[in-house]
């Protein structure tokens, strides 16, 4: 039961998968698969990148929260907080 | 890719063809395809290969039977030239007439072996029926009693003799099935004269199942004419009759040289075996190194039947399609195959120009192959088309993860890959026969990167066996709820189920970091939350994939030289799709960022401001932002204006081009030719050669009259435009499938927690341990079988239809035909026709194809044996 800010993780997975997917790519030795090599970083820069960004954003302004049962509730009030 | 032909010297011809094969790097052509399999030159010596493949399938057989291994050596020999192939078939044939021979005489033994043996039991059994009948007590119910030789306990014939007749005795072994027909038969027949007696005792030591089912009978009847009789019905009944000893001492004769008899023919028998093992053991040594031989061998000689004999220059001609880097390679070959037959004029290469489309060549490794042969299941490439392999490597993987996604079982299934990859040279000496088995580890590098993708949207998803982890702390708390006073203990107590309301200050602090809340575990209405997340990433995803295919198909008109396509056909697809469906990821983006839990009862529901959109109603709605309509209308406009330019753009150009350009002034000194119809992909052009700005070489194809043209045009192009735009929307409702299949696998990960896991931990007592532990093993069984085969073969299908259908269709043809080199190592393992051997192999002509004019199989004959993807296209 944390307060978590958007511009962190937003920060960090962003250079993350920039990382990947535009940095990785120049240091890749040459040779024949240079190229599908490069093609595959950036792919799953891009990919993983856009999951990783759905997700967050979907949960960035809930319109409802979730509904629990009483008993979680008792257990969470008491263990997690 | 370009056409050759090779002047192979007469000499030389089968050890230039030999060095290719090792080399495996053209494919040839058929020079004589109006000549039948059995005219052609070398059909005597493919007919010699197979005959001496029939005798080594024999061999193989025998050597299996008696149960020894063929030492498989590592280095493959290479073809032998012809003068050692006499030398072969002759040892060949000797071998075929020496086991045979064996093998007749080691049966022959075993038959006297087996009369003998009989002939044992039947002595020591009706010895004892002869001494039992001198006790009645002993007897049982079947046997008929004669009175008068009661009192006998020697030979059983002087009672008789009294009476003034003969006493005759028949002896043998009967089986026993038809013991009680043959008793019927004899009482019918003879009257009540004879007297049967048979035993019941269960003949052991022996080996053939015949004795065991027999049973010894021995009957005693009077007189000759009764004894012809039961002569004839002994024939019938097929018994086997063995001469019945008058006197104890006879039989103790015959019973002994039968013995010295029976252990004489024992010793032949092992010695006969020995020196079959012995021959055996001789042939395997050298039989692996004779398959391969003869296999290449016969390869060679149906290739130089495809070759043309040119009788005035002494030569063979062939014509291969060679890819263009491999030229020189392929010269060296040559001169190679030329020095080892010593022919005095090398062979050579000579390019030739040719207009029709070469095969395809996509040059893969081990890691690449596997996603190429999904890509080919669907259709080989055009010639030098954009290949989605690529691309498919990393999409396809990911789109099963996202239907996939579970930490735990991706974890699994990256175990299992890695294994397999990890051992995978020692799998390939193994060689398991199973071809299930043999598809699994054809794809392990697929299975690889789809648990590894499975891990991270099993992250994301925060799912793991169907429980989440709560790395950084949930962003939903609930103190904040009782401090408002908006709940209290009381409201606990009294209500089963409560809403955390976002609008209360301080219950929502931030977006979890790293994929989905692990409140939503605990919650009820998990479902709402995670579907709606689910369908709008499904939509996202899909649009963005579409988006991409439309792209790549910029490529394909960019190198085959139709920039106007690019206009014609890439811009209005891409505006369609983009303002259409660009805008409703456009709006879900929106919708989440703009909307918060403020405004929750107001939020807009995107899907009817999207119909809305079409119809052009709802002003009355609550705009998503200001200026809505006023896009809206406008997005809808360029929409409905990229159709007709679509359906009429290309044709129209082409109609201009046709009719056009006889007013064009060029520069050029010749008249153009210029391309009337339609089909694309079956005009190359010179790649390398001069491509000037705007200028096109074009080839003529043949004078239709114009009418059809634009017709057949127009068609094409206008069921390319109903295809396109209905498939926008329906191709990106299909994506759906991705919310589905990750709904589906989670509730059935759920229900094997809830349902079987959990129940081993509600032991209270000491024996709750054991309880747990088959409840586990049950939980791991059905993990395995159901989440992990069925669903992520359920997965594995549909991420290869989305590709297949969704992405493909936006720019790939795959109408091309798949090049297959002559390649020593492409042909079937050596003992892979074991027992598929057969003379009728002159007619089949495994490594070669009709041409590049014929179009591959249809997708429904061949996909199930692409699919299972045949160890045989693993190139390196």
């Amino acid at each position: 039961m944390v307060s978590h800010s958007l511009a962190l993780p937003m920060i960090c997975f962003t250079t993350l998968w920039g990382l990947v997917g535009i940095v990785a790519p120049f240091l890749v030795p040459k040779g024949p698969n240079r190229g599908v090599i490069v093609t595959s970083l950036i792919l799953t820069a891009v990919c993983c990148y856009l999951f990783w960004l759905i997700a967050i954003l979907a949960q960035a302004n809930p319109l409802f929260g979730p509904q629990l049962k009483n008993e979680t509730i008792w257990y969470l009030r008491y263990f997690w907080e | 890719m370009c056409l050759a032909q090779l002047f192979l010297q007469s000499g030389s011809e089968y050890d230039c063809i030999s060095a290719l094969g090792e080399l495996g790097l053209v494919e040839f052509r058929d020079l004589n395809p109006s000549v039948s399999s059995f005219q052609r030159r070398f059909v005597s010596e493919i007919k010699r290969c197979d005959e001496m493949e029939r005798i080594l399938g024999f061999l193989l057989t025998e050597i299996q039977k008696a149960k020894m291994s063929v030492p498989e050596e590592d280095e493959v020999p290479v073809a032998p030239p012809p003068r050692h192939v006499l030398e072969i078939m002759e040892q060949l044939q000797r071998l075929e007439m020496e086991l045979s021979e064996v093998a007749k005489n080691k049966e022959k033994l075993q038959r006297n072996l087996q009369e003998l043996t009989e002939y044992t039991h039947m002595l020591r059994i009706t010895h004892s029926f002869v001494h039992s009948r001198t006790r009645y007590e002993a007897l049982g119910p079947q046997y008929e009693e004669f009175p008068a030789l009661e009192t006998d306990s020697g030979p059983s014939a002087t009672g008789m003799q009294r009476l003034g007749a003969k006493l005759g005795f028949v002896s043998g072994l009967i089986q026993r099935v038809k013991v009680e027909a043959f008793e019927r038969m004899l009482w019918r027949v003879c009257k009540g004269y004879t007297i049967l007696s048979y035993s019941d005792e269960r003949l052991t030591d022996c080996d053939t199942v015949d004795i065991s089912d027999s049973v010894v009978f021995l009957i005693s009847f009077w007189g000759d004419q009764l004894g012809q009789k039961v002569q004839k019905i002994c024939d019938c009944y097929r018994c086997h009759l063995y001469p019945h000893p008058e006197t104890d001492a006879e039989r103790a004769d015959v019973l002994d040289s039968l013995r010295t008899r029976i252990q004489d023919l024992n010793n032949v028998l092992h010695r006969t075996e020995d020196y079959l093992r012995q021959v055996l053991q001789k042939a395997s040594e050298s039989v692996f190194s004779w398959v391969v031989q003869v296999k290449k061998m016969k390869a060679i000689y149906h290739i130089l039947n495809l070759c043309s004999f040119d009788v005035t220059n002494k030569c063979l001609i062939a014509e291969v399609w060679c890819p263009v880097q491999d030229l020189q390679a392929l010269r060296l070959g040559l001169e190679e195959g030329s020095r080892k037959g010593d022919a005095t004029v090398p062979s050579f290469v000579n390019r030739i120009p040719s207009s029709e489309t070469p095969p395809t060549l996509v040059r893969t490794n081990k890691f690449t192959s596997g996603f190429q042969s999904i890509v080919e299941a669907y259709g080989v490439g055009d010639y030098r088309e954009v290949s989605p392999a690529p691309y498919t490597m990393v999409t396809f993987p990911f789109l099963f993860a996202v239907m996939f996604g579970d930490l735990g079982h991706g974890f699994v299934m990256t175990l299992f890959a890695l294994w397999m990859v990890l051992t995978e040279t020692s799998q390939k000496k193994k060689r398991c026969r199973n071809e299930i088995w043999e598809t699994f580890f054809s794809g392990r590098y697929i299975l690889l990167l789809m648990g590894l993708f499975s891990m991270y949207t099993g992250l994301i998803y925060n799912d793991c066996f169907s429980k989440s982890l709560n790395v950084f702390g949930s962003s939903w708390n609930l103190s904040p709820m009782f401090s408002n006073h908006i709940w209290t203990n009381k409201t606990l107590q009294t209500n089963a189920l409560l809403m955390l309301d976002p609008n209360v200050s301080g219950v929502f602090r931030g977006p979890y970091p790293l994929g989905i809340d692990p409140i939503w575990n605990l919650a009820v209405n998990r479902l709402s939350f995670l579907n709606s997340y689910k369908m709008k990433m499904s939509v996202i995803l899909g649009v963005m994939h579409m988006t991409f295919g439309v792209v790549l198909s910029v490529f394909n008109h960019l190198h085959f030289g139709r920039r106007y396509d690019v206009l014609l056909l890439f811009l209005p697809e891409l505006l369609f799709l983009v303002s259409l469906f660009g805008y409703l990821v456009f709006m879900i983006v929106f919708k989440w960022i703009a909307f918060s839990a403020r405004d929750s009862s107001g939020a807009p529901s995107i899907l009817i401001h999207f119909i809305n959109m079409f119809v052009m109603q709802g002003k009355d709605m609550a705009p998503l932002f200001p200026g809505q309509s006023g896009l809206q209308i406008f997005l809808v406009l360029v929409a409905m204006l990229s159709v007709p330019v679509l359906l009429f753009g290309k044709p129209l150009h082409l109609y201009w081009l046709y009719r056009g350009s006889k007013g064009l002034h060029r520069r050029r000194g010749y008249e153009r030719v210029r391309r009337v119809s339609e089909d694309d992909s079956s005009a190359p052009t010179y790649d390398e050669e001069d491509e000037e700005e705007g200028a096109e070489e074009l080839c003529r194809r043949d004078p239709l009259p114009k009418q059809l043209d634009m017709a057949d045009c127009l068609l094409h192009q206008s069921i390319h435009t109903i295809e396109f735009c209905l498939g926008c929307i329906s191709n990106t409702a299909s994506y759906l499938r991705l919310w589905a299949l990750s709904l589906a696998h989670a509730q059935l990960s759920e229900v094997l927690w809830a349902m079987v896991l959990r129940l081993g931990f509600d032991g209270s007592s000491r024996l709750g341990v054991l309880v747990l532990v088959p409840v586990f093993g049950l939980f791991v069984v059905l993990t395995v079988s159901i989440l992990l085969i069925m669903e992520g073969l359920s997965a594995f299908l549909h991420a290869l239809r989305l590709h297949w259908v969704e992405f493909q269709n936006k720019f790939y043809r795959g109408t091309g035909v798949k090049f297959v080199p002559f390649d020593f190592s492409l042909l079937p393992a050596p003992f892979e026709l074991n027992g598929s051997q057969s003379g009728d192999r002159v007619i089949e002509e495994p490594l070669h194809r009709e041409g590049p004019e014929s179009r591959p199989p249809p997708l429904q004959g061949s996909l199930r044996s692409r699919l299972l993807f045949t160890p045989r296209l693993l190139r390196r």
